[in-house]
């Protein structure tokens, strides 16, 4: 089997920024926050988060925050509470929550809580669990879950809970891993996993290994390696991780390796990039390959970070 | 990226792309210029609109078109308002040509939609081409069920598109979701017109045709699984054991020790805080468990009973709950019997998760005796340590009359005929479908069905169940299906445990009297599951009873549910496969634990926690950390590198803790352990000074 080429994916990582002109990057410009926390999360798990200029990265971090609280995906992008999560995630990862105003941050997220407990993704309305997901994630990242009403909030949930055990994005809409990963996760960060169905919901998702040990995200899908995080975090959570082939995953995402160049692809021989190289790498990090960071399940941060934010008597102190 | 094939780009192309690049840069920066200065102009939008065309992921430049569209709706002249928003329905339709999968795009037709100038008429047309197109795109299908509710179409006619659909192609999975949304909202809103008898008869002919044309897509696997449920799940909230158990009697000797229920064995806990455990144990969560839903009637109660769910999870819903009978300083007399009357749904509340209420009232009925004080009094637990070696056990012939070990199955109401006649005539279809074809679905399907059927027929009559053939069907399934082979192996357990804690008669053979070879005077019941491959528990209605409990040298990974288990006293877990302390969450509700073996196992070998999540804890901030105690007890350890052997053991009572052999237990570890667990007199088979 092929061994993870980890200084290959590093360097991989660090070149992705230096291509600013690239189509492809012009094309994602929009999403650059959600960018810069896939790569920086992977050099994390890989160990070398200290290649980067900190400061660099806090203060571009600070310059798409919004007079209404909220991120947008790069300078000059409106607010939404996607691109919110992973500058927060950012700033956790290095421990540098207290340069943002927290309180502007969290009144932005409590405001996108609807009356049915739902969450808009930003002021125009696109209500989906995702954005359940990342209101709650950041608030318990801020130590401020109290600020919004979360039995409302795990009540809507639980209402976008289909026949599989899985969820979909409003009531009534298909179960898929990347939904499934939302709503578990939500419900993971709110004590409230009780009100899964986890062998129902365990069954299809081990169901999503396929025979070339990849993960598809929904019945009858090709695999794709950013499922090894979507389906193998929820199985964690859910305690059913037994229940797939952990060996032949591995082989599925080293197998999606560019070995010669770096980086991940969704499949063998496609074009890698950073979204599904962070996907990889956090993927085998799951799966407990030897020399990575471990990865926390619902937060999606490695386990240090997260057990320094709940778990360190003096960070509370900062935040609150 | 997702499918674009990994070569290096030819020298032409990269310079075509660099172009491209640019030029979108270009429309880009204009855009950005216009956002910021709030310019709406018709030219302004054939900019943005350029910018959406190419790259429909641009999310600012569609906010930027709603505000152009409320800011040029102040201009009244009807013919424009049409025109301005038939161009925004044009745009998404050109942008999702390019990128059907856009959320952006996708919700701006929505926006655009509800603002109720345009007409939906077109919708429908569109989608088709979308769907027929990737019949699979779940955008799609989101987007469907938001225009057939706004153009109020009936779910009976979606549901004759979903035949069409699965007609043209069975192996549409997103058909058959959409079809059990159709048809769980149909037999709540007109449960007359589609009476779930008939409506699921058919459907099982329907899914069954799709899962033996191909056994291996996926397609029709859950819709099947989930009208087995329909068929055989009693979706109200039922109790379906308790202890003490109705009719039973218990039999306190003169230090208050529990016996009586097949229980020798003095539960010094309870005897201590002279309390007695009351467990309700319903077949499936249920909230509203209080003073009201449950009636107490004994002349012993002299407060009201605090109901508690027994969860792992801080939530109000809970499949077992419990309450303490406090006997508190009451002299009870000796040779006295007194009787203690429990109804259960004495008013409406007892709620389950989907708002199905508790049926009928129903009376557990019980007696509590206090016998003559024995001649010494009993050793305090913990003076001795506990072995679990084969000698110290001795096989029960038969048990006592008193003895009530099980609690047997309460009132399940009868099942319809139609269900057994579902669940018999599907039995025959799979079996039919196995004798052609090895395939996994089908063995797994009949073992359910299999499964489903001894479930309802042993409410009619006990006639032969099929564990054997369901064990067997598991056994071959992780064969058949390695990959899969710990779901079956799971499964099988619980199979097997199901077995197992049946009768009186099937446990008698797993369960000794312990036998501390120093004491001839103290014999315990202790149940022994060693040994047996199970890589999980079960059937915990079964064992409400048992107060000391083997489970080494099996396979487990979890004790999911152990916290209905109030009464255990000493359990023994070594020689499994538990990976961390939050396996241990179940525990900590156990208010009567002394002795703990869980040795031998993975504990702090694994970087992942697979129970990091189901156990209370910050993380899922259902408790705060206990920063106070922690100083007090342990302040020179690391909270982030202890904190889960804290929050397990913290709240225990131990006498006996055996940890040796986990990656966990090194020096720092038993240094630790001793101060958070000042009660221990026994740590790793040795006595502390």
């Amino acid at each position: 089997m092929e061994e993870l080429a980890a200084e290959k994916h590093v360097r991989y990582i660090l070149s992705v920024e230096k291509k600013k002109d690239s189509f492809e990057s012009v094309v994602m410009e929009h999403l650059r926050m959600n960018g810069a926390y896939w790569g920086l999360t992977a050099l994390d798990i890989l160990g070398k988060l200290d290649t980067v200029d900190v400061d660099e990265v806090v203060s571009w971090i600070i310059s798409c925050q919004h007079d209404s609280g909220g991120f947008g995906g790069n300078v000059e992008h409106d607010p939404h509470i996607l691109y919110t999560l992973s500058a927060v995630q950012v700033l956790a990862l290095f421990n540098k929550l207290d340069v943002i105003d927290v309180d502007k941050l969290t009144s932005y997220i409590v405001s996108l809580q609807n009356e049915d407990g739902s969450f808009s993704g930003d002021i125009w309305g696109e209500v989906d669990t995702r954005f359940s997901y990342i209101a709650i994630c950041c608030l318990s990242i801020l130590r401020r879950l109290d600020r919004i009403n979360v039995e409302k909030a795990v009540k809507y949930i639980i209402s976008c809970k289909n026949m599989d055990g899985g969820f979909g994005c409003t009531p009534g809409g298909e179960s898929h891993a990347g939904q499934i990963f939302c709503c578990v996760g939500a419900l993971a960060i709110t004590g409230s996993l009780d009100l899964i169905d986890k062998d129902l919901l365990g069954w299809w998702l081990c169901e999503r290994q396929v025979k070339s040990g990849g993960l598809n995200g929904r019945p009858e899908k090709k695999p794709d390696v950013c499922y090894s995080w979507w389906v193998l975090s929820s199985l964690i959570m859910i305690d059913r991780v037994h229940w797939i082939s952990k060996e032949k995953l591995i082989k599925f995402i080293l197998d999606c390796q560019d070995v010669e160049n770096g980086g991940i692809s969704d499949r063998p021989d496609d074009a890698v990039d950073v979204f599904h190289t962070y996907f990889g790498v956090a993927g085998l990090s799951l799966l407990e390959y030897p020399g990575l960071k471990p990865i926390d399940p619902a937060y999606a941060l490695p386990v240090d970070v997260v057990n320094q934010i709940f778990f360190s008597k003096t960070s509370t102190n900062v935040i609150k | 990226m997702h499918g674009q094939p990994r070569k290096p780009l030819k020298q032409e192309d990269e310079s075509l792309l660099s172009a491209k690049a640019a030029k979108l840069r270009t429309l880009q920066s204009q855009f950005f210029a216009n956002h910021r200065d709030r310019i709406y102009t018709q030219e302004a939008l054939d900019l943005s609109a350029k910018l959406l065309e190419t790259n429909p992921e641009c999310y600012t430049a569609w906010n930027y078109r709603k505000l152009a569209v409320q800011h040029n709706l102040s201009r009244s002249d009807p013919d424009y308002v049409a025109f301005l928003f038939h161009q925004e329905l044009k745009l998404v339709e050109n942008a999702l040509r390019k990128n059907y999968k856009s959320y952006g795009a996708w919700y701006h037709r929505k926006w655009v939609l509800s603002k109720g100038h345009s007409s939906i008429d077109d919708e429908l047309r569109l989608l088709n081409g979308f769907q027929k197109a990737d019949s699979r795109n779940f955008h799609a299908w989101n987007y469907r069920r938001f225009v057939t509710s706004l153009m109020k179409r009936s779910d009976e006619d979606e549901l004759i598109y979903t035949e069409e659909v699965i007609g043209e192609n069975f192996s549409n999975y997103s058909a058959w979701h959409n079809r059990s949304v159709l048809l769980s909202n149909l037999f709540k809103s007109k449960a007359e017109e589609f009476p779930l008898e008939e409506k699921v008869l058919q459907e099982y002919e329907h899914v069954r045709s799709a899962i033996f044309t191909d056994p291996d897509d996926q397609s029709g696997w859950f819709y099947h699984l989930w009208l087995i449920d329909l068929t055989v799940k009693n979706y109200a909230p039922l109790l379906v054991s308790s202890w003490p158990s109705h009719g039973s009697n218990i039999t306190l000797n003169g230090n208050n020790c529990i016996y009586g229920c097949g229980l020798s064995l003095l539960n010094s806990t309870l005897s201590d805080t002279r309390t007695l455990p009351v467990i309700l144990y319903f077949n499936q969560a249920v909230e509203g468990i209080n003073l009201s839903t449950v009636a107490v009637k004994s002349e012993l109660l002299k407060e009201d009973l605090v109901w508690k769910p027994l969860s792992t999870n801080n939530s109000s819903t809970a499949q077992v709950w419990g309450a303490y009978l406090n006997l508190g300083n009451m002299e009870l007399e000796q040779s006295k019997t007194y009787s203690i009357k429990i109804t259960i749904g004495h008013s409406m509340g007892i709620v389950s998760s989907n708002g199905y209420q508790y049926g009928d009232p129903y009376q557990i009925a019980f007696k509590l005796c206090v016998q003559t004080a024995s001649t010494k009094p009993v050793e305090e637990q913990g003076g001795k340590l506990t072995s679990w070696k084969d000698n110290n056990f001795q096989k029960i012939d038969h048990f006592e009359d008193s003895d009530s070990i099980v609690s047997a199955d309460l009132h399940i109401p009868t099942t319809s005929d139609w269900c057994m006649k579902a669940i018999e005539e599907e039995i025959t279809t799979f079996r039919d479908l196995l004798s052609e074809e090895k395939c996994k679905i089908g063995k797994l399907s009949l073992a359910r069905l299999l499964t489903a059927l001894d479930l309802i027929t042993h409410q009619h009559d006990k006639r032969k169940n099929h564990t054997e053939e369901v064990l067997k069907l598991y056994t071959d399934l992780m064969e058949l299906d390695p990959t899969h082979s710990l779901y079956y192996k799971d499964e099988h357990s619980l199979v097997l445990l199901k077995q197992i804690t049946s009768s009186r008669e099937s446990l008698l053979p797993y369960c000794c009297y312990y036998k501390d070879a120093t004491e001839a005077n103290t014999s315990y019941v202790c149940l022994r599951l060693q040994n047996l491959s199970l890589s999980r528990m079960g059937s915990f209605e079964n064992l409400l009873w048992v107060q000391m409990l083997d489970l080494s040298h099996n396979d487990l990974r979890s004790i999911e549910g152990l916290e209905a288990m109030q009464l255990l006293s000493s359990l023994n877990l070594s020689h499994n496969k538990f990976g961390s302390f939050t396996v241990l969450g179940p525990l900590r509700s156990l208010k009567s634990l002394k002795v703990l073996d869980i040795s031998y196992n993975k504990i702090g070998s694994h970087s992942i926690d697979t129970r990091r999540y189901l156990c209370s804890s910050p993380l899922a901030n259902t408790e705060v950390f206990a920063w106070d105690r922690f100083e007090i007890l342990c302040g020179s350890f690391s909270a982030t590198k202890f904190w889960e052997a804290f929050l397990i053991f913290e709240s225990l009572n131990l006498t006996d803790l055996n940890a040796t052999g986990n990656a966990v237990a090194d020096e720092n570890f038993t240094s630790f352990i001793v101060k958070v667990l000042p009660t221990l007199k026994w740590l790793n088979s040795e006595e502390l000074a």
